[in-house]
């Protein structure tokens, strides 16, 4: 099962241009609000046209602009997760999963009884929509969804109207549903930290155009651009200069660096992830003295924006676990920061 | 007073109910018909008809009234042809009565229900879609309960208006007593005549039935939106 799109669409302000062909069942779309990743959600549920292109489900042509095949959302066995449920406010929890069933005119009541009870819906099925929490909302849902046996899922920013503890307990339970499902997802989302739970495969997205599309552990790792470095939350990087086969000077930050890859001739900029940055005691390789600017506080994590005697307009972000909520940020600081030559990426603009 | 109303002819009353029920009927299945049609409609095409089926709303109806005398009249080709035809006869009966009071009261009922509609969330009707329900099932089965208040309230509208019209009634179906002379017809024919007392008590009762009708149906479109609608 693999899905492979390759769409344009003409909106307002910019075109939206995607194309890629996914080789795992477990797909996101990242990228900022505004860039297009909903209407192309939107676009393979056959609710909007592209202008032309060609989308491909599970080896069935589903939309092709030359060939006028243009399935109705209906017929192209999808199933979409909106970013407000969108559960039928009238109906009741129960008559809301009837509606997804596709087999004939009415559903078994014992296929509803299973549907109900594997998505802890139980004592639920004769609430109305208005009368459910926000996961229990999201739990009917997929329910409703996953009642009509869809080939493939879309679930549209499926988090974002959840916060804090319901959310991290919401992820884990879809996770545990999208391990029993067979069937190909597609999840679009503006949170790397979805995108790298979710997703095998992953493309990023800005401005309607496709950046890059790749493993999600491979494109976290060495993201190849800069823009998708950024996108993948990346705050730290600096134009370089290549002094030799594995050694880079960064012109933002004044430093010399090692690098465990190569370093080709068209890269033109270095990045770190504030995470990997380690403290170090004794001055060496990759090591940097620096001072703190500018700190910020959050619950687990110190972050300091520091600079090092070579920077001038520049700043690193660096990211440092915390030991306890009264732990003074100030104290304990290392004379060097190192930045492990394994996890500085090589980009292109 | 039990002599006055001992001599109250009370045909007037069952005429008025009788032709708001009708064209209560007939223009709420037209009204939200429209609605949906217009709902499909480009921007461009959508504003243009929204204004025709808007237009009896806005224009005094005795415009109304003509335009219906000029196609339902025997001597012009339509009512004519509906005559011989159909042994159908608009002008001077009461079904002109219904046929002015639908006319009048229809845009009431229309935009209360595009109204309505607008309304609906959209992705319902997308979920709808993606679900695999047929457009009729989506239809009827999540839109016309969402947009439930809407209607209820274009329809209570279309009620009132149709038991009051009277211009485009007067125009088309006459003033005939017994058969086309409705309660409003009544008081402008008694106010004419000089018969205030009596001009005087069908005011007071088509302001009691009016006042009753809007007060009962808000009550039951109020009960069940308990809980029930929206978020």
């Amino acid at each position: 099962m693999a899905i492979s799109i390759d769409i344009e669409k003409k909106l307002k302000g910019f075109t939206l241009k995607v194309k890629f062909d996914s080789g795992t069942s477990r797909v996101g779309i990242l990228g900022a609000s505004g860039s297009g990743k909903s209407m192309t959600l939107r676009c393979i549920a056959g609710i909007e046209k592209p202008d032309r292109g060609r989308i491909v489900l599970g080896g069935r042509t589903v939309f092709d602009s030359e060939k006028k095949i243009d399935l109705k959302p209906r017929e192209r066995r999808i199933g979409y997760l909106f970013q407000n449920y969108a559960l039928f406010p009238t109906m009741t929890v129960k008559e809301n999963i009837r509606c997804g069933f596709r087999g004939g005119r009415k559903a078994p009541e014992e296929l509803i009884a299973d549907y109900l009870k594997r998505y802890q819906l139980e004592g639920l099925e004769d609430h109305y929509p208005s009368q459910l929490s926000g996961g229990q909302q999201q739990r009917a849902a997929l329910a409703r969804m996953m009642i009509g046996e869809p080939e493939v899922i879309l679930l549209d920013e499926p988090f974002s109207a959840l916060d804090g503890y319901l959310k991290d307990v919401l992820q884990k339970d879809m996770q545990r549903f999208l391990g029993d499902y067979s069937g190909d997802m597609l999840m679009v989302t503006h949170s790397r930290d979805e995108a790298f739970r979710f997703c095998r495969e992953l493309m990023l997205l800005k401005d309607g155009k496709t950046l890059t599309y790749g493993d999600t552990r491979e494109l976290f790792e060495q993201p190849g651009l800069l823009e998708a470095s950024r996108l993948t939350g990346c705050k730290n990087n600096s134009r370089i200069e290549r002094l030799g086969e594995y050694e880079i000077f960064a012109l933002d930050w004044g430093i010399s660096l090692r690098t465990a890859r190569k370093v080709e001739d068209d890269m033109t900029h270095v990045a770190i992830r504030g995470h990997w940055i380690r403290g170090a005691e004794q001055n060496g390789e990759n090591c940097i003295p620096f001072h703190a600017v500018e700190y910020v506080e959050t619950t687990f994590e110190h972050q300091y924006l520091i600079k090092s005697p070579g920077m001038e307009d520049s700043v690193l972000w660096w990211m440092r676990p915390r030991n306890g909520f009264h732990e003074d940020p100030e104290k304990n600081l290392p004379p060097y920061l190192y930045l492990p030559p394994e996890h500085l990426m090589l980009l292109k603009s | 007073m039990t002599e006055f109303l001992q001599d109250i002819n009370w045909s007037p009353l069952w005429i008025s109910l009788k032709t708001g029920a009708v064209a209560t009927l007939i223009a709420f299945f037209l009204g939200i018909f429209c609605a949906r049609k217009i709902m499909k409609l480009r921007p461009g095409a959508r504003a243009v008809l929204d204004g025709i089926l808007t237009m009896p709303l806005v224009l005094p109806p005795t415009v109304a009234g003509f335009l219906l005398l000029m196609l339902f009249s025997l001597r012009r080709p339509f009512g004519e042809f509906l005559f011989e035809n159909f042994d159908f006869k608009v002008v001077q009966t009461w079904k002109g009565c219904v046929v002015a009071a639908a006319v009048i009261a229809f845009p009431l009922m229309y935009r209360n229900a595009r109204a309505a509609f607008e309304q609906v969330d959209i992705n319902l009707i997308y979920a709808g879609q993606t679900l695999g329900m047929s457009d009729f099932r989506i239809f009827w089965k999540v839109i016309i309960p969402a947009a439930a208040p809407g209607i209820a309230s274009g329809t209570v509208l279309a009620f009132a208006r149709a038991i009051g019209e009277y211009g485009a009634t007067s125009m088309l179906a006459g003033n005939i007593l017994g058969k086309t002379r409705t309660v409003s017809v009544a008081i402008a024919a008694e106010t004419a005549a000089g018969n205030y007392d009596v001009a005087a008590f069908w005011v007071v009762v088509i302001v009691l039935i009016s006042f009753l009708v809007v007060t009962l149906i808000n009550i039951v479109s109020g009960r069940g939106m308990n809980g029930r609608r929206w978020i």
